[in-house]
């Protein structure tokens, strides 16, 4: 029959430990009493979560959660909340409210100042903080030599990730020969967790607008093209509304401040293809063909979009320069480190405590963003890596924590600045697993023009797999070295260039993990399902039969009050039995 | 506009604008709109903003959009000004949370300690 209410009881040690047996005893003895044994049923379960306040039990439909129940709470429950139909609030458990804490003293803001504060869709709001005032001066009182002296002055290089001088990449597109020349904005973010540009082009795309102007007026560009990604579509609509408004109040199209400049821009959404952030690439894909990188030289100040001098820059680069020209170079050189000024902004994602998006001035350390800035590791476990800079960058381990987050420090640990993706890993991470997931990232997203590339990856990748499933041989390690080398030498862009950067690193810090997988086929981690058993400790188990119910796979024998054994043929590893266990008898080895 | 007096014109009384007093505005409520906050349910925290700053005609409360804080763990993210006080930032508001900052806040000018958003050490 149908039960109307279902009481789930904690059969947790710690709970049973407290009494939950005679809790348990009580309700079910008062149902009765009350007559309504057949429309309650009691249940035990392995925990309810809860199991310092034990005994605890949670009522359904209703959902709610009681604890440090007694036997004589457990009565009264029973005919206060299921025969009369009132919760008793004295005994349901309450979450603490918990503090919402965020210490912005590392931070500081430049990119991100107006975002968060600004409405993005009202162009005034972004004008009433001094927007595109330094567009204004830049159009009315400087020539485009002095724009660059200035960029050059303040020591900006690009936020893409490769950190090329940004003024002397204008200065190459300025000198070029050419009847048209283009800017193009390169908000096609693909790195998994980053999502510093969609910030800004959500917060502040008249940042990046300006930005665009002013480089248009120092190269001698017209036309100008945003290439974001379909994915960010709130980022795209903010952005029409953004360019509309300017173009309404005269920001945009011809003539601007009646300074006889002419500028407008256009917008192009990229389809999905993660090869299409790499410069060249992107051009074709703006130009209507499949996006696949081309040789360089030429580079596409020489010759970009159709054939023309092109200056590409990503977004945060762009939304840099509004601030440089109105405040001064000296001001932005004042922050950073001797090489790489001003700040940056990072995605921090992975096992912190506070994920999100971050902007600190370059220089700061490590481990000032994983604890400072991110509150330290989730579930307060150790700290392992910080994967920086998206899936072609490395893996830097803790003995580098205090590290300068600059471009050469990031390049000399093997790693890369990228555009700003931070993955930290805790402990339990398996770094030949880390490894073999951006192998199958880059492979996957690999467009196969190159050789070393398309069919590189795949070699390595196979490798990588064997390694996580135990075929590993005796050699692996030095030939997916030797094919890094070669995938680095031969790929024809960034992206195959990049894609041995995780392996190399790994291996670099964490051989002995790769050891383990290959020699002695464990994995230290305990992640890889294929070095990994699960076996019951009889000296522990209770003969509960729980984790033969829940087995999926029927691999655990054994009789009630008797200790159960797992046949490792049939096992699956999916890790229930220890979840449901009540002991804690199920060993990972 | 065709120069720069103008921009310093739109600058000028866009500033205006958004220093509560003028135009008979008496706070401001912002809700961070960007696509963290949407996906943790910024909309129907804006939508209730709305709902109960219609339904109770609070005729001199400003209601806006933002971006993304960078906090996209608390999101939906709100942040409100009563006057010329400081503005309070407020982390995790669902509709039933509006409700009560909307009473204790916005009405009654008491902001709620326990949603709010410590920001200085």
């Amino acid at each position: 029959m149908a039960y109307r209410a279902h009481v789930l009881i904690s059969g947790e040690p710690r709970c049973v430990a407290k009494g939950a047996r005679e809790v348990e005893a009580a309700l079910v003895d008062k149902l009765h009493e009350l007559l309504l044994g057949d429309e309650v049923q009691v249940m035990e379960v392995s925990s309810l979560g809860h199991g310092d306040k034990g005994p605890e039990l949670v009522i359904y439909p209703d959902g709610i959660n009681y604890v440090n129940v007694t036997p004589e709470d457990a009565r009264f429950i029973v005919e206060e909340h299921l025969l009369k139909g009132r919760p008793v609030d004295r005994l349901m458990y309450k979450e603490l409210p918990e503090p919402l804490e965020a210490p912005a003293t590392k931070e500081v803001r430049v990119v991100l100042e107006n975002v968060g504060r600004i409405d993005p869709n009202n162009i005034e709001d972004y004008i009433a903080f001094d927007g595109y005032a330094a567009m204004a001066k830049v159009l009315t009182e400087m020539t485009p030599e002095e724009v660059l002296d200035v960029l050059k002055q303040s020591g900006l290089r690009g936020r893409g990730g490769a950190g090329f001088p940004t003024w002397l990449k204008w200065t190459f597109a300025r000198q070029a020969v050419g009847e048209k020349k283009f800017i193009i904005c390169n908000g096609d973010e693909g790195d998994p967790g980053a999502f510093m540009n969609r910030r800004v082009l959500e917060g502040d795309p008249h940042a990046v607008i300006e930005g665009m102007i002013i480089a248009a007026y120092a190269i001698g560009a017209q036309q100008g093209y945003f290439y974001v990604r379909a994915e960010y579509p709130i980022a795209i609509r903010t952005l029409r509304v953004a360019l509309q408004q300017a173009r309404e109040y005269g920001l945009l199209g011809e003539n601007i401040l009646g300074s006889g400049f002419n500028f407008d821009l256009e917008i192009r959404m990229g389809a999905g293809a993660f090869v299409c952030g790499e410069e060249t690439a992107l051009m074709q894909s703006i130009e209507g063909d499949r996006g696949m990188p081309r040789t360089r030289p030429p580079f596409p100040a020489a010759s970009g979009l159709w054939k023309s001098p092109t200056n590409i820059n990503n977004v945060e680069t762009y939304a840099n320069v509004p601030k440089i020209l109105l405040k001064g170079p000296e001001w932005f050189a004042s922050m950073g480190t001797e090489k790489s000024k001003g700040t940056k902004t990072f995605a921090v994602a992975g096992k912190v405590k506070r994920t999100g998006l971050i902007e600190v001035p370059l220089g700061i350390t490590l481990r000032e963003v994983v604890y400072d800035v991110g509150g330290g590791i989730l579930n307060d476990k150790k700290f392992k890596a910080v994967q920086t800079g998206g899936p072609m960058g490395g893996c830097i381990p803790e003995q580098y924590l205090d590290m300068p987050v600059d471009y050469e420090s990031l390049a000399s640990l093997g790693s890369i600045m990228g555009s700003g993706g931070m993955v930290i890993m805790d402990e339990d991470t398996c770094m030949v697993d880390i490894a073999r997931f951006f192998m199958e990232f880059v492979q996957e997203e690999s467009c196969g023009k190159c050789v070393p590339c398309r069919v590189g990856t795949r070699r390595m990748l196979e490798i990588l797999n064997n390694i996580c499933e135990g075929k590993g041989q005796p050699g692996d390690i030095e030939l997916l070295e030797s094919m890094s080398q070669q995938i680095i030498d031969g790929a024809l862009c960034g992206l195959g260039k990049g894609a041995p950067n995780p392996v190399l690193s790994t291996i670099k810090f964490f051989r002995e993990e790769y050891e383990a997988h290959i020699y002695e086929k464990k994995c230290p981690a305990k992640v890889c399902k294929a070095l990994i058993t699960y076996d019951i400790n009889p000296d522990v188990c209770i003969g509960c039969t729980r984790c033969a119910r829940n087995c999926p796979v029927q691999a655990i024998s054994g009789k009630a009050k008797e200790t159960h054994v797992i046949d490792a043929s049939i096992c699956i590893r999916c890790g229930v039995c220890k979840q449901v266990c009540p002991v804690g008898a199920v060993n990972v080895g | 506009m065709k120069s720069l007096e103008e921009l310093q014109k739109i600058k000028e009384s866009a500033l205006k604008r958004r220093s509560l007093g003028q135009e008979g505005a008496r706070a401001r409520v912002t809700v961070a709109m960007g696509t963290c906050g949407i996906a943790a349910g910024a909309r129907e925290t804006m939508k209730a903003v709305l709902d109960e700053i219609e339904k109770r005609q609070l005729n001199d409360v400003v209601v806006m959009q933002t971006g993304c804080m960078g906090l996209c763990e608390y999101e939906p993210m709100v942040v409100i000004q009563v006057g010329e006080s400081e503005p309070v930032t407020y982390g995790k508001i669902d509709p039933a949370r509006v409700l009560t900052l909307v009473e204790k806040h916005l009405l009654n000018n008491t902001p709620v300690e326990e949603w709010r958003v410590q920001t200085n050490k």
